[in-house]
Formats: structure tokens, sequence, C-alpha cells
């Protein structure tokens, strides 16, 4: 279990603007959302000696980075071949290697160009090689479709809605139109959703989150240097990564999961509590990883914030909305936000407990929850400041 | 023009399923030392670890554990000429999952737990897919 409780902060953070065509490499998004993040911790990149990413061999090496902003020495520089499940990992790993004096002030960021480059949701290779050969041969290839089956199982358990998926549509979309950054601005109604194109059927296309190019970076030191750096620190009190047995072979792979309506959040909730000594209705804000609609009323569930199979009810009634009881992506998520792999969920964590989401801002948020991944793995986050 | 939707490439571990595929026959693994049935094959059983393994004849029988209705196709040119379609992952009798297609029934009549039998379909000389149909009785829709 994570044992580092508030001994490392996130000092900084940057990020580019989000577009559908960035018309720039991944490398250079990737410098800029990380230079930014150093200088918003009031740092020279003399004082930074980590970058850790992820990606699925559509950015860059954390290295080239470090080589384009001149950073001297960038002894521990990683990369993690991973999907969204590793938007918090790569800041546990962050802290990881500064609690063990690999590294004392490390910088974690996702680039991508998702919408102009290489699409995550555009489907795979024809020809069908390990376990994909059990899958993409009966037409069975995307994200979408992939998770469209999880979201169908939770339908089938507990009846969860249609409606109630879109209110979670239209409830981060509220957020989205007071979020100078976000992609997707114009309000969002319960009947547009329902008009809009069945994808994959549970799943229209307003379940279904951006592709979009960008990045993201924030800057994690040690609790004790955060405090002498430019911004008010916020600590990472919690944090968990991981998943239930047999996961498959890659993200796709679900065959043999226990239960479909059932996802990582189950299995790493009660580490996440525990190293963070607090529990779910502890928490102010939550950015809950939404690749689509279903899987924050999974998350919702796993970690606690109500019983299995009460997720659907849970987001109605305005209770996740920003004047809600748990206000949730209230940056407009990877739905209306950006799709930046999920780490746009820390950027909005950190400025939200600094008090700097101008017309959005959350009065009084002190603890955050922030959570990555939809599938069989992923990692989380509690926050405060 | 040929078949130009994905194709298995079968490996040593592997090559026994899509061979029996081309003879009509659905064929799992199952331990040689616990009895444990696994799908999709693999070298150790993750009940016992043991490497010992045989492959047994399936019933071909199973019910749909969940589906989803694929109307967007992707790739648009590969699919365009299939969708509507069902892909379902069938919990077969044997215990064990597995994806395919559930064909033969409107695609706005599938239910859960539905039972279905598999059917093969020769798409090309050296491919059968295992597919699933509603079992005799079923609710096949109109
Ligand atoms: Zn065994």
């Amino acid at each position: 279990m994570f044992n580092a409780r508030d001994k490392c902060a996130i000092a900084g953070v940057g990020f580019t603007d989000y577009s559908r065509d960035s018309g720039r490499p991944v490398r250079s998004l990737a410098s800029e959302a990380c230079l930014k993040a150093i200088q918003d911790a009031g740092l020279s990149v003399e004082d930074v000696d980590g970058f850790v990413s992820y990606n699925f061999n559509d950015s860059v090496p954390a290295i080239a980075v470090a080589t384009e902003l001149g950073v001297p020495a960038a002894g521990f520089a990683v990369d993690f071949l991973a999907g969204g499940n590793a938007a918090n990992l790569i800041v546990l790993n962050a802290i990881a290697a500064i609690e063990a004096g690999l590294a004392k002030t490390v910088v974690c960021y996702r680039a991508m160009n998702g919408r102009s480059g290489f699409r995550l949701g555009g489907g795979r290779e024809m020809a069908a090689h390990g376990i994909t050969q059990f899958t993409a041969p009966f037409g069975w290839i995307t994200y979408p479709q992939a998770m469209a089956m999880w979201c169908r199982r939770h339908m089938i358990e507990y009846g969860t809605s249609a409606e109630q998926l879109g209110g979670i549509a239209v409830t981060l979309r509220e957020n989205a139109v007071l979020n100078e950054r976000a992609m997707q601005r114009a309000p969002l109604t319960l009947d547009d959703y329902m008009n809009s194109r069945m994808i994959v059927d549970p799943f229209r296309l307003l379940d279904i989150c951006l592709e979009s190019d960008g990045a993201c970076a924030v800057v994690v030191t040690s609790a004790e240097r955060a405090r002498d750096m430019k911004q008010k620190p916020v600590y990472v009190s919690g944090g968990a990564y991981g998943g239930g047995p047999q996961q498959g072979e890659d993200l796709f792979d679900a065959i043999r999961w226990p239960d479909h309506a059932h996802n990582y959040s189950k299995y790493i909730a009660a580490d996440l509590w525990a190293s963070a000594g607090i529990g779910p209705e502890d928490v102010d804000i939550a950015q809950i990883y939404d690749c689509f609609t279903y899987s924050i009323v999974m998350q919702l569930e796993g970690f606690g914030f109500c019983k299995e199979g009460e997720g659907g009810a849970f987001t109605e009634g305005r209770r996740i909305a920003r004047d809600g009881a748990l206000p949730v992506n209230t940056h407009g998520g990877l739905l209306s936000e950006a799709y930046i792999h999920g780490f746009n969920h820390v950027i909005e964590a950190v400025e939200q407990l600094r008090g700097q989401s101008g017309p959005r801002q959350v009065e009084g948020a002190e603890v955050a929850l922030t959570t990555a991944g939809a599938m069989t793995c992923g990692s989380a986050m509690v926050l405060h400041n | 023009m040929g078949y130009n939707k994905p194709l298995p490439y079968p490996n040593s571990e592997t090559k026994p399923f899509w061979d029996a595929c081309r003879d009509g026959i659905l064929r799992i693994q199952r331990c040689s030392d616990c009895g444990t049935n696994r799908f999709p094959p693999t070298g150790v059983c993750p009940a016992c670890q043991s490497d010992r393994s045989e492959w047994i004849e399936a019933s071909g029988r199973g019910r749909v554990f969940s589906w989803i209705v694929v109307r967007h196709p992707v790739p648009k040119d590969v699919y365009a000429d299939k969708v509507p379609y069902v892909v379902a992952i069938i919990a077969l009798d044997e215990g064990v999952r597995m994806v395919s297609n559930l064909v033969d029934i409107d695609v706005d009549s599938v239910q859960a737990d539905m039972p279905v039998t598999v059917r093969f379909d020769k798409v090309t000389d050296e491919l059968t897919l295992p597919v699933f149909v509603p079992a005799d009785g079923a609710d096949r829709g109109s």
C-alpha cells in the first residue's frame, strides 16, 4: 500500500491549448506543457531531474522532452506503455522515485495528437495476432465497442438507463461551458443526448469522449521543497494502482474478467482510502476518468460513493453537478473539456485545490479524488491543499 | 474482391482451435491435472499452474453474457456492408467465455442469458469462424 502520505506534493501545472489539429509534433506539445509546469512552480530546468510519461506509441519518450528543454541532469526518465489507466500512476511513480532518492523533482506529462495523429478510437490492424485473434475477426475492434460491452452488463444487472448516462453528459457539459480551455462549450440538453447518433448500442455519440491534440504536465517534488516554491502545494495523501484477477493480455482483452459490471476501482478502493486515511465521504470534488459516460457510474460504485448497482441513481438530481453534493469533473472531463488521456483531470484537481478555477471554482474545495482507468486496471489519488 | 475483415493469425497455442473450427468442432482447453477448462488458449493453467493440457470438444451451447450492436462501422470501408451487427460475450456451458457474433436474429431482440448454439461460417479456404445463433425455441425477433 502507498505509504508516503503527504510526503510529496504537486508544485506546478502546465498545459497547451486543446485542439483538433495542433499542427505540431507531439514532442513540441510535451515540451511546452512541461516547461510551463516548471515555470508555474517557480523553477528552472536546472531544478528538475526526472520525467515520467505514458503512451501507446503515440508520443515521445521522456528523454526527448528533457533534451529539447536542455535539462542538464534528467536522471530519472521513464516511459510507461499504458493507457489512461496510468494517468495517476505516473505521479505515484514520481513519488516512489523521490522517496527512494532516485530523483528530487520530477515532471509528469501526457502529450498526444489524439485527433490529428494517432486516433485511439480508430480501430486496429486487420491482421489479428495474439489475443486479438479472438476478438477482431468478429468486428470487435474499437474502444467504444469494448466499453459498451461493460456498460451493457451493468444495465443487465442493475437497470442503468440511457437517461442516467445522458444526465452525466449534460452535467459535465455545464462545467465545460464555464471552462475557457474546453473544446465543447455549447450547452447540451437531455434531448440532444437522446437524439445523438447511436454509435455502438448502448453508446450514443455523446457517451463517447472527445479526441484531442494537446499536452498536460505537473511538477512533483517533496512536500518540504514544495513549501518553498511559488504555488500553494497540493499534497498527495493517498494513491493506488492495480486491478482485479484475470485482466487479460491487454486493455482490450477482458474475456476472462470476473464481471464486467464492475471495474478496477472496486479492487483498489480499500488501499486508496486507507493510504489517505480518509473515506469517500470526505471528498469535496472528484475528477473521475470518463472515457465514456458509463465509466463514471462504475467508479462511483467502486470507490464507495454509493452501493454497487446504485451508480446510475447516484448521478441523478444534480448530485454530481458543480453545485451538488459531489461535484464531478468540474472542467467538463474527457467528454467535454479534452481527451488528454486522463491527465487533464489532475490539472483540474490541482487548480481547484489552489482556488484558481475562476468561474467554475468549487468554493472551499479542500480534498479531491482523481481517478484513471475504466476497465481492468487503473490508478487513483487523493489530493488536498 | 476477397475477404477484407480481420483474419486471425494462429500460433502454436491457438492453431488447434482454428483447425477444429474448419472441421466444424468447437474446442477449448482442459487442464490435464486439475481439470479446469480454459479459453483463450494459454500454456499454463491459472488454477494450478500445470503446463499439461488437452483439447476437449465443447458442446457449442451457451448463453449471452453481454452484447453490443455496432451501428457505426469502424473501419468504415471494412464494416459498412455489415452494420448493424451484434458482438456478444458468450458464456459457454463448459464455464468459459468466448467473444463472437450473434447472427440470425433481429439485432434489437437480443436478451441477456438467452440460450445460443454455435454455427460455423466458412469465410475463406483457411478460415472458418464460430458464430452463434439463438438456440431452438429462443425468440429470434421479427
Ligand atoms: Zn489446472
